[in-house]
């Protein structure tokens, strides 16, 4: 593979799918667009296939120098590499997802979820400083159409909110990178990773790119522009908000504010750590009182993302880790669940819990998958959510005990509000003539769910496929960050001798004393 | 041969449950039964074999699972005397539950479903207890959670049903938080998961202290109290219990296997499992006894008062679970396992011979309509009377025979008293109370259900099988029904167990209390709490015959000889009956300090501070803002050229006194 342009191809093949896609008719639009997505999800399998685990650090790199230093430069890592996989894999659901259900404009919907994923692998694979800026800014785009278009009844309110916070943040962090590229004098992303800024200048740069991250991610109380944008986006609108837009925010934080400022997020470490808390909390709180479908999933991402975030500045290898997994295994989980939700639309039209009840009766192939899905959402060991939130957790216990805490009440909270949906959507007798009438899954949503199940269940049961590629890459990270990471709050002393010699005086007597 | 045990019921229950209404009942059936029958079939020797000394403890690696920086942990099998006794346990009950529910489930729709949960189950506990690293068996600690959810909730279309799934569920949850907390502070003490290197390290960590929730506490207190808060949610131990009596929700034979036999005795398995680093703090194991013996206690005086026959059980399961704690606390673990390994067969007996009454009674739980079963179904009927004989330990102290429960409820007792410490008698005390009251209500659930005249045409269920009300049956209080005794795949189950009920106890209290070489190191084995043991005073030993003799007593005055007496008894004491029968108002409680205030706060930070405070604040606000700025900017635009020369001049000035302040 040395030398040929995957990286490109994978950006080029979308984009010419989507450039056939306006001006052809709806069902050949929705063949160009499957296809054009296979083909890259095909391309994916090649490159993790020929990824070198182990090898250079930045592979399958191309540069091209344009102008004013800018270039057009593509190269990943294992930490990339593993996004990209997840966006390729999710876009041939997605377009499953609407081949039924999309019946005004559909070559220009197929069209923007093409350009989507083009500029989601751009966002993964940029080496360019502003290569990056412009893939990251650009997604909105799409994103801001599909839900604006194709939409619910309040979707103008809902995509306005959703362009509104994510501009004003990306605003700030452009002025940063200006700084940056000024005093390092390079837009390689690789070199300023390296690149040790002073430190008083670290704190302003590390909250410029903050604001950008935070409401992508999105963290509370920047987070309030995600229910509504759910809400209102279709099915696999909804599906790539939160299986990779979502995403975005965590690899921001992965490969630019920690690396690149390893000072300040050791010393504002503290602010993410009490945003996350209270998002656990408060999120998880709100999750449980929803009558909307779609809402609650919302909610309960920020709450899943609220862990990833306390895992990232955790400084350690397990929360580094373990954030990646909670990223990947949140991106199939909840689109997962997104396209449950979106199965049961297109029968019923609603998605009010309250409409549905004894699904498992009617559809209990859908119930099983949706099951399976709800558990691998609450972490249950043997899926993918378990292994995510157990070394996340792991790892932010290392560095406090009150934050490790109050993140993995979580699982309880968690627990609550999933498997309470779950008993209204699934259990309990069928209240509703229509609900009760609905078909189970047909060939096509077989084909949506069955490898999104698959895949929770391998990275459950073997992680190692996913951990093994990015190894090489948190190491670095967690190397670059030793000097700045702060202590935990354990300090574990040495056991006292003569503490414990009286210890076992004590149990002597004890036993001595049992023995009259 | 390990892997066959574990692996087989997991293959039965992928084939029984995805196959489903494809492959049918029979098949499902069959195939998920035939799994658990091999698995049993092949436990037995390994149990034997340890028992005679020609089997080692190994370790079977299976497969890579997470290896993250220093933290790693794959998927493998142990086996060790301690595994052997829990898989004999869990593939015998759970052999024989899969037969019996083939009786018991026989008219459900849905039978295919349930063997495969079953088979799940079984195969999640098995995971737990081979597990030779804490995450392994926190997976088979949440996967016999989730068989349970489901079988609990198996008849999801009762609202009580799926709503006791959910309560079982979350209730664990918190315990489980106790558990993740114990593995991450084990990894960050220990810097490892593996159960061998962290009990073979435990002691030299013993005295250290460490920072948790900004407190400076003992190292091996603070794991060993985290890692017990998940055995008590999974072991349903006073104020994480509220989850287990709801659970009676799901079919009889579920109960028994999960809620009595295995799932439940699951945290008594990890303190023995983690004894070694259990024995580092005195704190942690005072705290385990007191826990346990409160337990006991506390389960044993609602037990008294229940009328349906489930709960009566379920909550003498949770008492009996309490023994177990505190044996462990004193330090007696071996006398633990084997109440555990005695309970498992007198307890799957009482639930599977409520099954069987149920069955006959036409689904009627309440007590208060049986009677008078003893002639009608004598299989059953002999069988519950083993179970009972087993749990209220009767037997001959002077000639050291007697059922069951004699050899390990008595060990436990004797254990307690022999620790010398104020919480082992503390514990002594608790353990005689509740050994009378279980005498009392385990003979009061025999004498309503066998005894006495049939009651049973008050019983909804019958009234609507013999189509009559209780005022056209006029004197004959049975309404003509006649209770039939179960068929023989259930019957054969229960014979099978009233010999364990009978004979365990005799053929293995040597092996389990007395012999380090049986244990092999297993567990924590402290001989000289073992020979105090045997040493208590005289009175010690008769305390707990004499007690079961005065709650028979008890039981037999006011269910036989005077059935008006508990009328009285309830019109004297009217406020502890109704403490007693509402169950101490935990559920209440709960409800108002978590449940309740949870939507609470959920609905106001919804409303008031999702769309109140930031939406109005945020995004909305800046679009008022705008809208606002651009109504003045409006104004701004007048048109009149003075208005412009002025401003123009205005910014003129500040520019040159900036320039020149400069």
């Amino acid at each position: 593979m040395d030398g040929f342009p995957i990286l490109s191809l994978m950006l080029l093949v979308p984009l010419v799918g989507a450039a056939i896609c306006f001006f052809v008719p709806a069902q050949t639009a929705r063949m160009v667009a499957l296809v054009a997505t296979l083909v890259d999800l095909a391309l994916g399998v090649v490159l993790w296939a020929s990824y070198d685990i182990g090898g250079a650090q930045w592979q399958f790199v191309e540069r091209a120098e344009l102008f004013a230093g800018f270039s057009y430069a593509l190269g990943i890592d294992g930490i990339a590499l593993m996004l990209i996989m997840l966006s390729v894999f999710l876009m041939p659901i997605c377009i499953g997802a609407s081949w039924n259900s999309v019946t005004k404009r559909v070559g220009e919907y197929m069209a923007a979820f093409l350009m989507m994923e083009t500029l989601m692998i751009g966002v993964f694979a940029a080496q360019d400083l502003f290569l990056f800026y412009i893939f990251f800014e650009a997604g909105l785009i799409p994103m801001y159409l599909i839900i604006g278009i194709w939409g619910g009844d309040n979707r103008i309110y809902a995509s306005y909110k959703f362009f509104l916070y994510t501009l004003i943040g990306s605003v700030l962090m452009l002025i940063a990178m200006f700084w940056m590229v000024r005093e390092a004098g390079t837009t390689d992303i690789p070199t300023l990773m390296a690149t040790d800024f002073p430190a008083g200048a670290q704190n302003w740069l590390w909250l410029a790119f903050f604001a950008s991250f935070a409401v992508k991610m999105p963290m509370w109380p920047v987070h309030t522009w995600l229910p509504d944008a759910h809400v209102q986006a279709p099915t696999a609108g909804s599906v790539i908000l939160a299986g990779v837009l979502l995403k975005m925010g965590g690899y921001g934080f992965i490969r630019f504010s920690l690396p690149m400022f390893p000072e300040a997020s050791a010393n504002l470490a503290w602010v993410v750590f009490t945003m996350s808390m209270i998002a656990v909390v408060y999120t998880s709180l709100v999750a449980l009182v929803q009558h909307d479908m779609k809402k609650l999933i919302a909610y309960s991402s920020v709450a899943h993302m609220a862990i990833v975030c306390m895992a990232l500045f955790s400084f350690n290898v397990q929360g580094l880790e373990g954030s990646m997994i909670v990223m990947l295994s949140h991106g199939l989980v909840s689109g997962a669940l997104f396209l449950a939700v979106g199965v049961i639309y297109d029968r019923l039209h609603t998605r009010e819990i309250d409409r549905y009840g004894g699904l498992a009766i009617n559809m209990p192939k859908y119930s099983l998958f949706f099951l399976l899905f709800t558990m691998a959402s609450i972490g249950l060991p043997g899926t993918s959510g378990f292994v995510g939130e157990f070394l996340s957790l792991a790892g932010v216990y290392q560095i406090s005990s009150w934050v490790a805490l109050i993140g993995t009440t979580g699982i309880i909270l968690g627990a609550a509000y999933m498997l309470y949906l779950y008993r209204r959507v699934a259990f309990g007798e069928q209240k509703n003539a229509d609900a009760a009438a609905m078909p189970d899954l047909d060939k096509r949503e077989w084909a949506m769910m069955l490898p999104l199940a698959a895949a929770v269940l391998w990275m459950g049961v073997y992680p190692e496929s996913f951990l093994a590629p990015m190894r090489a890459d948190i190491e670095w990270l967690d190397q670059r960050l030793e000097a700045a990471a702060p202590a935990g709050d354990a300090h574990l002393s040495e056991p006292n001798p003569e503490a414990a010699a009286e210890h076992h005086g004590e149990e002597a007597a004890a036993e001595g004393g049992s023995h009259q | 041969m390990i892997e066959i045990i574990v692996f087989a019921p997991l293959l039965a229950a992928i084939i029984a449950g995805l196959g489903n209404r494809m492959i049918g009942n029979m098949p499902a059936k069959i195939v998920t039964t035939g799994a658990l029958f091999l698995s049993c079939a092949l436990s037995w020797p390994i149990f034997l074999g340890f028992m005679t000394g020609s089997e080692t403890a190994y370790v079977d690696p299976v497969l890579k699972w997470v290896q993250s920086g220093g933290m790693n942990f794959d998927w493998s099998l142990r086996v060790d005397t301690l595994t052997a006794v829990m898989l004999v346990v869990i593939t015998s009950v759970s052999a024989l539950v899969h037969l019996y529910s083939w009786g018991y489930m026989d008219e459900d729709p849905d039978q295919p479903r349930f063997f495969a949960y079953l088979s799940l189950f079984t195969f999640a506990m098995l995971m737990l207890v081979t597990a030779d690293n804490l995450v392994q068996m926190f997976f088979g600690w949440e996967g016999v959670g989730l068989a349970s959810y489901l079988l609990i909730g198996f008849w999801f279309k009762k609202p009580s049903a799926s709503a006791a799934a959910i309560k079982a569920f979350v209730v664990n949850r918190v315990g489980d938080l106790g558990f993740m907390m114990g593995i991450f502070g084990v990894f960050l003490v220990f810097g490892t998961t593996s159960i061998p290197e962290i009990l073979d390290r435990a002691p030299e960590m013993a005295g250290s202290t460490i920072g948790f929730l900004g407190m400076r506490v003992d190292t091996m207190t603070v794991l060993c109290l985290l890692l017990f808060i998940g055995a008590m949610g999974k072991s349903a131990q006073l104020g994480l219990h509220t989850w287990l009596p709801d659970a009676m929700e799901g079919p009889t034979p579920v109960s028994a296997l999960i809620h009595a036999a295995t799932m439940v005795t699951a945290g008594v398995f990890m303190v023995c499992r983690l004894s070694p680093l259990f024995e580092t703090s005195q704190t942690a194991l005072t705290f385990v006894t007191f826990i346990g013996a409160a337990t006991c206690f506390f389960a044993a005086t609602i037990g008294t008062t229940q009328t349906d026959i489930k709960r009566v059980i379920a909550y003498s399961t949770c008492s009996q679970l309490g023994y177990m704690f505190f044996a462990a606390g004193v330090g007696a673990y071996g006398a633990a396992m084997f109440h555990l390994f005695t309970h498992a067969f007198f307890k799957a007996l009482l639930f599977l011979g409520a099954g069987s009454v149920i069955h006959a009674m036409h689904h009627e739980q309440d007590m208060r309509y049986y009677g008078g079963l003893r002639k009608q179904i004598p299989i059953t009927f002999w069988a519950m009377m083993a179970g009972t004989l087993a749990i209220t330990g009767v037997g001959i102290w002077f000639l050291h025979i007697g059922f069951a429960g004699f050899y390990s409820k008595d060990a436990i007792l004797e254990s307690a008293f022999a620790s010398g410490s104020e919480m082992g008698q503390f514990a002594f005390v608790m353990g005689i109370v509740a050994a009378l009251l279980t005498s009392f209500y385990s003979w009061r659930l025999m004498f309503l259900t066998f005894w006495g005249k049939p009651r049973w045409i008050e019983s909804e269920h019958i009234q609507h099988t013999v189509h009559k009300t209780p005022e056209e049956a006029g004197a004959d209080t049975t309404g003509g029904y006649h209770p039939h005794e179960s068929p023989w795949v259930m019957l054969t189950p229960l014979v099978i167990l009233s010999l364990g009920a009978v004979f365990a106890g005799a053929i293995w209290s040597h092996s389990f209390l007395d012999s380090a070489e049986f244990w092999n190191g297993s567990i924590f084995y402290n001989e000289h709490l073992i020979h105090a043991m045997h040493n208590v005073p005289t009175w010690v030993k008769i305390a707990p015959g004499a007690v079961m003799l005065i709650g028979l007593l008890i039981a037999w005055n006011n269910y036989i000889r005077d059935p008006d007496a508990p009328a009285r008894f309830v019109g004297m004491f009217g406020g502890i009956y109704t403490f007693l029968k509402n169950k101490w108002y935990f559920d209440e409680l709960y409800n108002v300090i978590f449940v309740k205030p949870a939507f609470w706060l959920g609905r106001k930070f919804w409303k008031w501070g999702d769309v109140g405070t930031i939406d109005r604040f945020g995004p909305d606000g800046a679009a008022w803002v705008v809208a606002q700025g651009s109504r003045y900017a409006q104004k701004v635009q007048t048109g009149y050229l003075y208005s412009y020369a002025l401003v123009m001049l205005l910014g003129l000035l500040a520019a040159i006194s900036w320039i020149m302040v400069r």
